[in-house]
């Protein structure tokens, strides 16, 4: 089909730290080299930041780097961490703290920040904007153009107006069009869908080690401002995951009396039984948790996987016509729990690196080898380089020995053991049958400091237009009910933290897969962790999802 | 025929309200805003009254915050021709509102008048009426259907019991309900065109319209939390309950 299209120097897919990072980059660059230069960002989300959700604790290399003066253009950096607690959970009531000397270097904050990323990512849309970007939410990148070169020449943004069988609805439909570029960089996150496409086709993931995911679920709390101490970071292992089903906790304390807290779980959980969702719920009533939630009142909930598979399993980043940056890459640097720095890096050195390739008369289409070479020269590979073990470590020796470890190879080493851990067992591959794993009993939640998942999405202020087809594309329809749960009793009810997927007993007794797109809070989870790799998350139309404030 | 459209910038729908923690007002840090739906409705209604050539200009008017730019720029996407936003940051009620758009309807001399039947926000319901008794045009409210024929428009409304037809002489206000039409998507390149259409700003001080409160807000509260059902056993207990828990009969 024959589409409008509209042509610019650079499209940018994705309004998170790495695409607009990549923008405001890209604007700087072309004013000092003279250069006019067209950029565009399309955006999912209805608003910049409406998708956005992170811990955070923001490390400010990389934007001290884009904006050094940052503070006086206003940047949304208000809480500076004042102390770190770390606590081995050891059962629900139990904990030992750790003492600072036996952490591992890379988990301590002097000098970063608590913020909210979606209030980052909404400042520095105002800063792309100021130099001239055009930046579109609501516009979702469906595909990425690719001709019969197989150079990628820009992406296709999604119909609109498209009912659930696919026929365009009378006197709404609006066919999307093609944003073509000289060079198109693709930041949608963790697990992009169009990046997921690109890693295959042009085969990037070659000489990487499997990709490893966590699902973070947050909640935006206010608490009693007896209990709150702004600039003071939680962090927690241990209980109620274990070295089977491993993760970690976070709890900030922000401005305004608000913290955040939240759980991330390994997506190479064992158990098909488990739910992170309750897990999570659960975790809160621990008393250290506890003693700051409680009297509190929660504001706002949402969930994202995260990549945490860092160096090792990091794709080759370019192709012609383009490269992924940010975590659609996964440039998360998992030892601090930490991926805006890294991912707004990315993005500036693939920004720099079109500049470049412009300025001495490249026309696009071509392999950003300069970008490759400026991230291997970069402060950014050597911070992922020193920290490439630590995910390994923990899933092969566990928290103890393999927190012994991080912690000889970090303190002592730098990172820079000599020895290179791989984890080339892919997530999804990870569960053991149903039948060979421990029922989980979760508690039902008090309505106080845990809660029911429909009552949580609600929080997420999620909504796609009804009448669309199904973003969640089932490759065989018959695997969820046939293989997966039987074999699983069909973990995606579980680890979905939004209640998308149901098995549901009909009347005449038959049970149906049900997918309630509805509810998709666009975590991926299902994507990444399905048994049978079954599940293709898709942009459903623009402006669907969560919207997320300061989240 | 000139139609002027007002329009409001809502925090969005699909957003869950909150109340500050100082009861001061509701909680607006960093929420997603947008036009509210009613108004949609109206800009979408006077762009097919374009498209259908009774319409020669659709100029679109705003009251508010210079934020409240992007949501015209969102209805100059729709379609209309030009924007019109009258700037004040303060807390505007719906009668200071009504006086300002009288006094851009006294600028614009539209012949019609589109706007929504409520905001979403404070739900008054009171802005059209408002406008229609300080102009001294003809009202139709809750429009589901409009058509204009021979310096009439025919409104059908949608009341309690049922729909009524009106034929208001123009110039005229109406206000849109929801099933008047259903509103088009702004596509890209729409957006891109309606940044470069005209958008003039004006302060109710160069209208010459006090916007002066009668009305002083002293605490915005959240509706009480909803107390946990229970089950009864048999209709003998519920009657009971009814009674003496409950005191209802």
């Amino acid at each position: 089909m024959q589409r409008e299209y509209m042509e610019f120097d650079v499209v940018i897919v994705g309004a998170g730290p790495a695409g607009l990072s990549a923008a405001c980059r890209l604007k700087q660059k072309a004013v000092e080299a003279g250069q006019e230069l067209s950029v565009c960002v399309v955006e999912k989300g209805s608003e910049v930041g409406a998708h956005i959700l992170s811990g955070a604790v923001f490390e400010p290399r990389a934007l001290n780097e884009l904006f050094p003066d940052w503070q006086a253009l206003g940047a949304p950096l208000n809480t500076p961490v004042k102390r770190d607690d770390i606590y081995l959970l050891k059962s629900d009531a139990a904990a030992t703290k750790i003492p600072d000397f036996a952490v591992p270097k890379t988990m301590h904050n002097e000098g970063n920040y608590i913020i909210s990323l979606g209030n980052l990512c909404r400042w520095l849309a105002q800063q792309a904007e100021n130099l001239g970007v055009e930046i579109y939410p609501g516009f979702a990148a469906q595909q990425a153009l690719i001709d019969e070169q197989g150079v990628v020449r820009g992406i296709v943004t999604g119909d609109l107006g498209v009912d659930h069988e696919g026929k365009p609805k009378d006197g709404l439909y609006t066919p999307g069009m093609e944003l073509r570029a000289k060079y198109t960089l693709f930041a949608e996150g963790c697990r992009g869908h169009i990046g997921k496409q690109l890693i295959k086709q042009y085969r990037l993931d070659a000489n990487a080690d499997a990709q490893h995911y966590g699902i973070g679920i947050k909640e935006l709390w206010e608490i009693d401002p007896a209990r709150h101490e702004q600039g003071l970071v939680v962090h927690t292992a241990g209980w109620p995951l274990n070295d089977e089903n491993p993760g970690g906790s976070f709890l900030y304390h922000l401005e305004n009396n608000q913290v955040v807290v939240g759980l991330i779980v390994d997506l190479s959980y064992s158990n098909p039984h488990l739910s992170p969702f309750d897990e999570f719920q659960r975790y809160k009533h621990h008393p250290v948790i506890r003693q700051y939630l409680e009297g509190g009142k929660r504001i706002s909930y949402g969930a994202r996987a995260i990549c945490k598979g860092g160096l090792n399993s990091l794709p080759k980043m370019v192709f012609p016509g383009g490269a992924l940056i940010g975590c659609d890459a996964g440039t998360l640097n998992f030892a601090k729990i930490k991926g805006s720095h890294t991912a707004m890096k990315s993005g500036m050195l693939a920004a720099e690196a079109i500049v470049e390739a412009l300025a001495v008369g490249r026309e696009g289409g071509d392999e950003l080898h300069n970008y490759v070479k400026a991230f291997e020269d970069s402060w950014l590979y050597d911070e992922l380089y020193r920290s490439r073990n630590f995910g390994a470590a923990m899933h092969k020796f566990g928290a103890i020995l393999g927190g012994a470890f991080n912690f000889v190879d970090q303190n002592l080493f730098g990172g820079k053991i000599p020895l290179t851990l791989h984890d080339n067992k892919p997530d999804h591959a990870c569960l053991k049958p149903a039948a060979q794993s421990p029922k989980i009993d979760y508690p039902k939640p008090d309505g106080k400091l845990s809660f029911d998942k429909l009552s949580s999405v609600f929080l997420s202020n999620t909504n796609h237009e009804e009448d669309q087809p199904c973003h969640l594309q089932l490759i065989d329809p018959n695997i969820p009910l046939a293989r997966n749960l039987p074999l699983y009793d069909e973990p995606a009810q579980r680890y979905c933290p939004a209640g998308v997927y149901e098995i549901v007993t009909q009347e005449s007794g038959e049970k149906k897969f049900q997918i309630n797109a509805q509810n998709c809070v666009h975590c991926k989870t299902c994507d990444i962790k399905d048994p049978a790799q079954n599940i293709t998350w898709m942009t459903p139309e623009g402006t669907g999802g969560p919207t997320y404030p300061n989240m | 025929m000139k139609v002027l459209v007002a329009v409001k910038r809502v925090v969005d729908y699909n957003v869950k309200v909150r109340v500050k923690a100082d009861n001061s007002g509701v909680d607006l840090a960093n929420v997603k805003m947008a036009m509210n739906p009613f108004c949609e409705i109206a800009v979408e209604e006077a762009v097919r009254l374009k498209e259908k050539g009774i319409a020669s200009e659709v100029v679109v008017v705003s009251v508010g915050a210079n934020a409240a730019q992007e949501q015209l720029r969102t209805a100059l996407a729709l379609g209309a021709d030009r924007a019109v936003l009258v700037e004040s940051n303060d807390e505007l009620g719906s009668l200071a509102i009504a006086k300002l758009l009288k006094a851009v309807v006294d600028k614009e001399q539209p012949q019609l008048v589109i706007t929504g039947k409520q905001a979403i926000d404070s739900d008054n319901n009171q802005t059209g009426q408002m406008l229609a008794a300080l102009t001294g045009f003809a009202q139709g409210t809750f429009a589901s259907k409009i058509e204009i024929a021979d310096g009439k428009a025919n409104v059908t409304r949608e009341i309690d019991g049922g729909l009524q037809t009106v034929a208001l002489k123009l110039p005229a206000i109406v206000t849109t309900d929801l099933r008047l039409n259903e509103p088009r998507y702004a596509s890209l390149p729409n957006i891109m065109k309606a940044k470069k259409k005209p958008l003039d700003v004006l302060t109710p001080e160069a209208l010459g319209v006090s916007t002066a409160s009668t009305v002083k807000t002293l605490k915005v509260e959240a509706p009480a939390t909803r107390q946990a059902g229970i089950k009864v056993k048999s209709v003998a207990e519920l009657v009971e309950k009814l009674k003496n828990e409950a005191k209802v009969i």
